[in-house]
């Protein structure tokens, strides 16, 4: 059924129910001013609405009851028996149409006229008396109503009338925001009793420990889904900006909305909306050409604007695509010389990609004229800073001629989300993971350390340099100088990587994020904080706030080569693979090289045994070492294993065997992958969506050589991993 | 026309706050100090679940700093944007006090607290100096 006739059949089955009650009130109490106008006011929502949506039939009938009632608010005419009578066989044909609506959709035929005389002859005062007059019985029966309906009525099931109304509650969002403070609560607590059991082997504990933690996240979830809406819902002002912006540019426009339906958290629908609506004007005012324009380039005159919403692995994705005329990267690169963004020399090596992504410069615009809408200068970077305050990300592609294509991708929630943690001085950080590139150790035997670049600390992180910033530096505190290796966590804020050093490394946790108070809103390193599993409270590190502090953002020495690097790892290789995909730990998904696996196998638990502190398993006439996939790529595995048999994946490699517990074996899928190189990490060389799903790819061979304290398994150092 | 002060100890000098501001009185927590912030913020503190940010009032009203081993109270006071915490030396009674009793902060206090402190309130043995709360929450989260 449409969206908008189920929540009008919501919405008026709940108003009629409370109109009854009124007007037999307003019988008893026909002076109550305040009575009057609730039923005034139910049917002219009813009318206005069915106007909306095209129900003639419905329209009619409620239209010649408000003019009744709004006679009687007004004073000009007195409430009477015989009115209340007329007005009630109105409400109830109009409950009958509601009903048919309900059951298929469309208004049922009939003709109302005869009530409708009633309802006007009250009006002109023909019908204030007499015994002429038609009693309620008679309107309805002058009323006729067709014969689904009438069965209906007659139905002992009748209950079903009302299906839709009762299906669904209105519910105070404060009580939703409650509930969700809440479950955050208990989050917290379940991350505690994890911590404090996981200690104890063979607990009494564990069972039930393990059983609450699935049903919390099952409530978070369900309690997360409550909050959801319809992004339609932030996208309905945006035909008429579309429209007036056509009309007042003297363009042809079309805009297409595909996946009003996508839900995400009313919170997070209140940040985009501006930022959308600002994309949409963006693509209207520059994107797309003058009619004559797009005739001469053999497109059609009709400009397209497309919107699209859908879910990908956890995220929301916004898509905003014109087929205008693209973005002109020599006036921008042009742009950015004039503004002294850039060298001449530099701006002249940058492909355009690069090129483009002075597009979110603050105060960068391209517009050749400052129109009312759009060009002031207050564009992309705007944009770009409201997505990222919400942990988003904003991709911009462009092909001259054939149009422009933002991306944004926004977290589904705001409320609960995945950090690491990591300690700087005596306390603890959490790092929200969508600013998380990776995680590399530095220093120690035989391998470069940090390098000075005139003062600036420096790492060479696969050829090119990674600008440092030390935690404990920008916090203000004392640092114990660095001895030997350092944990580093590789950053990315507003286009830009950096690699942050840290003290020491924690877990990775779902956290609940709560707002600083107003005494340290000024505190911009900071987005907010958390309460960890030992009741202690940490702090969330705000990453662009903590990258312009330390002026990693502004660094314009930095600029090309993170602007190389962020053009590099964004680029997507395609193969057509096939591929294992298993789960490892709760809900990860992580793909193998099916060429890689020699056998799929199942272990008896109690086969699994120990050499030199190592699992491993008789297999074929062989000991072959086992490891677990979850933990060899930094999930916490599933402690409470007590499964008696464990799939187990075996793979050989220069005549040696390994055995890779996983958590189960989904399916084997044949598909063109996109590799995303942007989200790799120590045994994983990309994402990409298979079967819809963002799934990691494995890299089998440092997972092998990592992980297996045998030397001769390893493959010689630098060979290829299984996707690269 | 008498009034309710919740009453503490700073630096050795009696202060009171309206009673009704007053969510609850705790005793020292465990504190997570914020990096760079100003100074009268000591730390953040988990109340039931709740992140409450204690201001050091020795800070605030400009006395000599506690001992770096000291284990303040928390008078946890209600805002518009949640609860605070004041730390406090020590806690006091309830008191009733009469308006009789009040009179305006000298004009000699330094300017710094005389927004805090609008006056006392003379007691048989002592003064009560009164608090204002919204003026030590600092404008921002006035009540």
């Amino acid at each position: 059924m449409d969206d908008l006739l189920r929540d009008f059949l919501t919405e008026s089955n709940e108003n009629l129910l409370q109109l009854d009650r009124d007007i037999v009130a307003l019988e008893q109490h026909p002076e109550d001013a305040s009575l009057i106008n609730g039923i005034f006011r139910t049917i002219h929502t009813i009318k206005g609405t069915c106007g909306f949506i095209g129900l003639d039939r419905l329209e009619a009938v409620a239209h010649a009851a408000e003019s009744v009632l709004s006679a009687v608010r007004e004073g000009s005419l007195a409430v009477s028996d015989q009115l209340i009578s007329d007005v009630l066989a109105a409400v109830d044909v109009i409950k009958a149409i509601l009903a048919h609506l309900e059951q298929t959709e469309a208004e049922p035929a009939g003709d109302d006229s005869a009530l409708i005389a009633i309802l006007n002859a009250i009006l002109t005062g023909e019908r204030a008396e007499g015994p002429k007059g038609l009693r309620a019985e008679e309107v309805r029966r002058v009323t006729p109503l067709s014969a689904p309906v009438a069965a209906a009525e007659a139905d002992p099931v009748a209950e079903q009338r009302s299906a839709i109304s009762d299906s669904t509650l209105r519910v105070h969002v404060d009580l939703l925001d409650k509930l969700m403070t809440l479950v955050g609560e208990l989050v917290l607590d379940r991350n505690r009793l994890i911590q404090l059991t996981a200690h104890l082997d063979d607990s009494v504990f564990a069972a039930p420990v393990q059983h609450l933690n699935r049903v919390t996240t099952d409530l978070q979830e369900a309690v997360m889904k409550t909050r959801m809406q319809p992004i339609g819902g932030a996208w309905t002002k945006l035909p008429r900006v579309v429209r007036d912006l056509a009309h007042a540019s003297g363009k042809k426009l079309h805009l297409d909305m595909v996946g009003a339906e996508t839900e995400l958290d009313r919170q997070i629908l209140q940040a985009i909306a501006d930022p959308m609506t600002h994309m949409i004007r963006n693509s209207a005012d520059h994107g797309v050409e003058m009619p004559a324009d797009r005739k001469a380039a053999g497109k059609p005159e009709m400009g397209t604007i497309r919107l699209k919403a859908y879910h990908e692995g956890g995220h929301v994705i916004i898509e905003v695509s014109d087929d205008g005329a693209g973005i002109d990267a020599d006036r921008v690169r042009t742009k950015a010389i004039e503004r002294g963004l850039v060298t001449r020399e530099a701006a002249e090596g940058m492909t355009e990609h690069q090129v483009l992504r002075f597009i979110f410069e603050p105060g960068f615009s391209t517009a050749k004229q400052i129109t009312s809408v759009s060009g002031r200068g207050v564009g992309m970077d705007v944009v770009r800073t409201n997505i990222e305050r919400i942990g988003g990300q904003v991709e911009l592609h462009s092909v001259r001629g054939q149009g422009t294509s933002v991306r944004v991708k926004i977290p589904l929630t705001l409320a609960i989300i995945p950090a690491l943690v990591v300690v700087a001085g005596e306390h603890r950080y959490a790092i929200p993971q969508v600013n998380l590139l990776e995680l590399v150790r530095i220093g120690g035997d035989g391998t470069r350390g940090v390098e000075q670049l005139h003062g600036a600390p420096v790492y060479r992180l696969r050829g090119r340099l990674l600008p440092l910033v030390y935690l404990s530096r920008v916090l203000g505190l004392e640092r114990a100088e660095s001895r030997g290796a350092m944990n580093m966590v590789v950053l990315q804020a507003e286009g830009r990587s950096f690699g942050l050093v840290v003290d020491a490394l924690r877990d990775s946790e779902e956290i609940v994020v709560k707002p600083l108070g107003s005494h340290l809103k000024q505190v911009s390193v900071f987005a907010g904080a958390t309460i960890m599993g030992d009741g202690r409270v940490a702090l969330i590190l705000d990453v662009p706030g903590l990258a312009r502090n330390a002026h990693v953002v502004d660094d314009s020495q930095s600029r090309d080569s993170a602007a190389q690097h962020a053009r590099r790892s964004s680029e997507t290789h395609r193969a057509a693979r096939t591929v294992l995909v298993v789960q490892a730990g709760e809900r990860e998904r992580v793909a193998i090289d099916l060429a890689r696996v020699n056998r799929l196998e199942e272990f008896r638990r109690d086969a699994i045994e120990f050499s030199h502190g190592v699992p491993v398993a008789q297999y074929r006439g062989d000991v072959i070492p086992l490891l677990s996939l979850s933990e060899a790529i930094g999930l916490p595995s599933l402690t409470q294993d007590d499964r008696e048999r464990v799939p187990v994946i075996v793979h050989s490699q220069n005549g040696h065997t390994v055995g890779l517990i996983v958590d189960r074996i989904l399916d084997i899928v044949a598909d063109e992958l996109v590799i995303h190189r942007e989200r790799a990490r120590d045994g994983v060389v990309g994402t990409a969506v298979i079967q819809g799903r963002v799934t990691d790819l494995l890299d089998l061979d440092s997972i092998v050589s990592r992980n297996v304290a045998i030397a001769e398994l390893t493959a010689p150092p630098n060979t290829a991993g299984a996707f690269a | 026309m008498s009034q309710q002060y919740s009453t503490f100890i700073v630096d050795g000098l009696l202060f009171g706050v309206d009673v009704t501001r007053v969510q609850e009185v705790i005793r020292f927590q465990t504190m997570t100090p914020v990096p760079r912030a100003p100074e009268v913020v000591r730390g953040l503190i988990n109340l039931r679940g709740q992140i409450v940010t204690a201001l050091d009032l020795r800070v605030r009203l400009g006395l000599t700093p506690a001992a770096a081993n000291a284990q303040p109270m928390n008078v946890v006071v209600r805002t518009d944007e949640g609860a605070v915490a004041f730390l406090v030396d020590a806690i006091g009674d309830v008191v009733t006090v009469d308006e009789t009793a009040w009179e305006p902060a000298p004009a000699t206090l330094v300017a710094s607290v005389r927004e805090l402190i609008p006056g006392a309130y003379k007691l048989d043995d002592r003064l009560l100096l009164q608090l204002d709360v919204d003026a030590a929450l600092g404008t921002a989260v006035a009540a």
